[in-house]
């Protein structure tokens, strides 16, 4: 009994307690974001009210005026509608740049697999200033296509990354047999190698998306009619009028345009543990 | 259309879908054969990623590049100037402000991150009792999309209902809350809170990956042979973490150095330029001001930097 305490309280002191201030430090923005939406104005600008508690009632007005008096709907779902196509065209894409590195040997492989990991690292910002012109050539200034379009030249190098490094561990012999039962090696990658990939797939669709979802410069830049924009700019944008911070419903767009990515990531959580961890490692 | 040209066209229609001729099969599977062969293959699932990557990624360098020796506005071709973009840049105050701001962001944010990072991984490490759910609320700043969540951080800096103004005066440390977005170095530390906050997941979730695969019959051995807790985690945990640490210092040194979002929905680069990084600064000189030659110049201005950066990094790791 002793020894039990002893260890529970050394367990306190040198893991819990110091624990919780990272845990804090994690999840307090979000719980003051949830806070301030559900406020009333009379108490969210009462200087002498708590700010971490509602205590006079919560009210849903916020929500309500975002939702009645700003096109928050049409922004969730242009961001939905370029999540899923800009995800869905990189991972094919994805897939098959990353077998044909992982499996096959063509002159210079190594070099497009270099090539790759550069692009990978080329940060967005880097880009935007020309890609918004290329963007108006092509004659998709200010439409969500252009998002659509331009999303893949990020997600591509990524996903591929991260495939390779799945393909890689991916026994090459249950193909091998295959060819050998008379597959085409096009038909051993379909019905053999995606099943069995398909954790990893999972994983670079997740990040893919997440990363679609959070995408703000191009989205920024590319983009100025209310109608065509996505969650995050058209929350931070448009809801800011002039020198009047409407933080009540500026807070609720947040917590609403957080909350479909917060479900996939409590639903697939692991998945998004072990991608963080291989794409950096591998 | 002739009736001989359609003619042919049944006729071609018709062998590849019913009894097909000797001559039209043995096509059929050189072509077949052809893009079997490894070579052929290759190319041609790599295609669609070469073409995207050239037309949206290499094209548009190409076009920063040339952008950049020239005085264009947007929507209006410039005549060539040379360098003297980058010349007015190397002499302008403000483009010498991001510069060294960009340098202090980077610094501060990445070895707090490192620090911070290690020491969360090493407590996420031994958390036995609710594992998953610590683990997901550490990594939950990381998920979230930043523009949103820095609104969160805003609202927590505003200048008169700050939460920590409250908390500062409630609790009696201050009578009057500083100002922490019209100061300039409370700016900067805000803005670097900010960062460690949202990229402290990545280090502590990837740093954890590392110890986990790091084998504990080195630790016990070393503790047969009387190390102490400090020289085991000197000795065995530091160089063994060495190749996750370098790589995820990299990614990191780049993604922070390249900021845009946090300072954007902060501060705008503000007060008076004190936060502003190249990429606030290319978008506020390329497309609120339109001098898309100049702002280019600012972005590639960034480019030789990451190249040093990748070049040091990638070959410390080799050497490791």
């Amino acid at each position: 009994m002793k020894m039990r305490t002893r260890k529970f309280l050394g367990q306190l002191f040198t893991l819990h307690l110091p624990l919780v201030p990272f845990i804090l430090f994690a999840l307090f923005p979000f719980y003051f974001m949830v806070v301030t939406s559900f406020k009333s104005d009379g108490e969210l600008y009462d200087l002498k009210a708590v700010p971490f508690l509602i205590q006079r009632g919560a009210t849903l007005e916020h929500y309500h005026l975002l939702l009645a008096d700003t096109p928050f709907l049409t922004w969730l779902f242009n961001s939905v509608l370029v999540s899923v196509l800009a995800t869905g065209i990189s991972i094919v894409i994805a897939i098959l740049a990353a077998y044909s590195l992982a499996r096959l040997r063509f002159r210079g492989a190594p070099s497009f697999g270099t090539a790759v990991f550069i692009t990978y690292l080329v940060p967005t910002t880097l880009l935007f200033l020309p890609l918004a012109q290329v963007v108006n050539r092509l004659g998709l200034a200010d439409s969500v296509w252009a998002l659509i379009l331009t999303y893949p030249t990020f997600l591509v190098p990524f996903s591929t990354w991260l495939l390779l490094g799945y393909f890689r561990t991916i026994p090459q012999e249950i193909e091998e047999c295959a060819m050998v039962d008379g597959c085409t090696r096009f038909q051993a990658l379909i019905r053999i190698v995606l099943p069995v990939a398909i954790p990893g797939i999972v994983c670079a669709v997740l990040f893919a998306f997440t990363i679609s979802w959070n995408e703000f410069i191009y989205a920024l830049t590319f983009i100025s009619s209310t109608a065509q924009k996505t969650t995050t700019v058209g929350v931070t944008a448009e809801l800011i009028r002039g020198d009047i911070f409407y933080w009540g419903s500026l807070m609720a767009g947040a917590v609403l345009g957080s909350i479909p990515i917060v479900l996939v990531y409590v639903v697939f959580m692991d998945y998004y543990v072990s991608g963080l961890t291989q794409g950096a490692i591998k | 259309m002739p009736t001989g040209a359609m003619d042919r066209k049944q006729r071609a229609l018709g062998t590849t879908s019913a009894v097909s001729s000797p001559a039209q099969d043995s096509f059929l599977k050189k072509t077949s054969l052809f893009f079997q062969r490894e070579q052929v293959m290759g190319y041609t699932l790599i295609a669609p990623a070469f073409i995207l990557l050239g037309v949206l990624v290499a094209w548009p360098f190409c076009m920063a590049l040339y952008f950049s020796v020239t005085d264009s506005w947007v929507g209006q071709p410039g005549s060539f100037i040379g360098l003297r973009n980058y010349w007015n840049l190397l002499h302008d105050g403000i483009f010498i402000q991001t510069l060294q701001n960009s340098f202090v962001f980077t610094f501060s944010a990445v070895i707090l991150k490192t620090v911070l990072g290690m020491t969360l991984a090493m407590l996420l490490f031994r958390t036995v009792r609710f594992k998953k759910w610590v683990r997901g609320a550490v990594l939950l700043p990381w998920v979230i999309p930043t523009a949103l969540s820095t609104l969160g951080w805003w609202w927590m800096f505003d200048s008169l209902y700050s939460v920590f103004n409250w908390t500062l005066i409630n609790l009696g440390i201050v009578q009057v809350g500083p100002n922490w977005l019209g100061t300039p170095y409370l700016a900067k530390i805000a803005v670097i809170t900010v960062n460690v906050w949202r990229g402290l997941p990545f280090f502590a979730i990837t740093i954890l990956a590392g110890l986990v695969s790091i084998p504990q019959e080195l630790y016990e051995a070393a503790k047969t042979d009387g190390a102490g807790a400090w020289a085991r985690f000197w000795y065995i945990t530091v160089p063994m973490l060495k190749p996750v640490l370098a790589i995820v210092i990299l990614f990191s040194t780049i993604f922070t150095f390249s900021d845009f979002n946090i300072v954007y929905v902060l501060t705008r680069g503000g007060p008076i330029n004190s936060t502003h990084l190249f990429a606030t600064l290319a978008n506020q000189v390329g497309l609120q001001s339109g001098k898309i030659g100049e702002g280019a110049a600012v972005s590639l201005f960034m480019f030789p930097i990451l190249v040093m950066v990748v070049y040091f990094q990638l070959r410390f790791v080799r050497k490791e």
